[in-house]
């Protein structure tokens, strides 16, 4: 982690950190996205349903299994 | 600017996590297909009934298992390329290729490896239909859980660093993170639905073979993402020079 010492002259400086108020639209409305996708690809059809019948549980069935969501 | 940049690491997040997707793809075909084989089997020997397939095998253990592996990249490196914005310069003195590897190891150990530990990944005819509810809640909340910790300890290293130094602040932080974890597993509830009958050594492989399509994921995603964001992060140093090593020569503060 951060050494609280000035840097040795040779190594490279951190980069300059990216605002919050910039990276935070982004991360809200992204991760938002993501989270959609995830929750297809692990959870729909399981325990809760958007939608009906069973072919999204059947499709990402494997998925599901090895990458160990709880799947039926 | 600084939002062109946020914006093109997110989409080399995704693209990151599309290919660190296809290597835990191929993990997931050769290693884990013939345990989920050899458990839908298992379960074929002792279900009373058999329902009809809506999907059939061979496409769920091809473009079925492809699709949900993808995707799932796909989503982690766009989350964890979020996650990378903020962590960027202000975990330690580290350039980009090292901040997107140790983000990626500390993904795999708060997303994967700590609610694997609680609850496993299973393979078919393991876990009753009937607690799937509970078992996804329970699955989901200690991820929530593990993330937020996750997070929590790395704000303790950073104020504890100034007092303890980068070493011992990392080491507290660590440990914080061991005894929230513990305290979670002690109080979280077991789920134990084993069929009596089923092979140790099948749940053992299955296991084995899921845990290593994560690692295999988030170790590609680290590599390769950090080498598109050191791109990323350099084109936002305009003329920066290069240094010896390929990499920008990030300008003093």
């Amino acid at each position: 982690m951060a050494h609280s010492v000035a840097p040795p002259a040779t190594g490279h400086a951190a980069p300059a950190p990216l605002p919050v108020r910039t990276v935070l639209p982004w991360a809200v409305f992204g991760g938002v996205l993501m989270l959609v996708l995830l929750y297809f690809v692990g959870a729909e059809q399981g325990a809760t349903a958007l939608l009906s019948g069973t072919g999204v549980h059947e499709w990402v069935h494997d998925g599901r299994h090895l990458l160990g969501f709880p799947c039926h | 600017m600084n939002s062109a940049t946020v914006r093109s690491l997110l989409v080399r997040g995704m693209l990151a996590g599309l290919a660190a997707g296809l290597l835990a793809l191929l993990v997931a075909y050769l290693l884990g297909e013939p345990q989920v084989d050899a458990a839908i089997a298992f379960e074929d020997a002792h279900a009373h009934e058999h329902e009809a397939e809506v999907v059939g095998r061979a496409v769920q253990s091809t473009a079925g298992l492809a699709t949900g592996v993808l995707v799932y990249g796909v989503a982690l490196g766009g989350i964890a390329a979020l996650a990378y914005c903020f962590a960027l310069g202000r975990v330690g003195r580290f350039g980009p290729r090292a901040t997107a590897l140790l983000l990626s190891g500390a993904a795999f150990g708060a997303v994967c490896l700590v609610p694997f530990l609680k609850y496993p990944a299973n393979p078919p005819s393991v876990g009753d239909p009937g607690s799937i509810g509970t078992r996804t809640a329970l699955y989901f909340l200690m991820i929530a859980l593990s993330v937020l910790l996750a997070v929590a300890a790395v704000l303790l290293g950073k104020r504890l660093a100034p007092r303890l130094g980068a070493w011992y602040a990392t080491v507290a932080a660590l440990a914080a993170f061991a005894a929230a974890v513990a305290l979670a597993y002690a109080f979280l509830p077991a789920v134990n639905e084993l069929p009596a009958d089923f092979p140790a050594l099948l749940l053992w492989k299955f296991r084995l073979s899921a845990l290593g399509v994560q690692l295999v994921l988030w170790t590609a995603f680290g590599l390769l993402f950090g080498e598109l964001a050191e791109r990323a992060t350099g084109v936002r140093a305009g003329a920066a020079p290069r240094g010896a090593d390929g990499g920008a020569v990030p300008s003093a503060r």
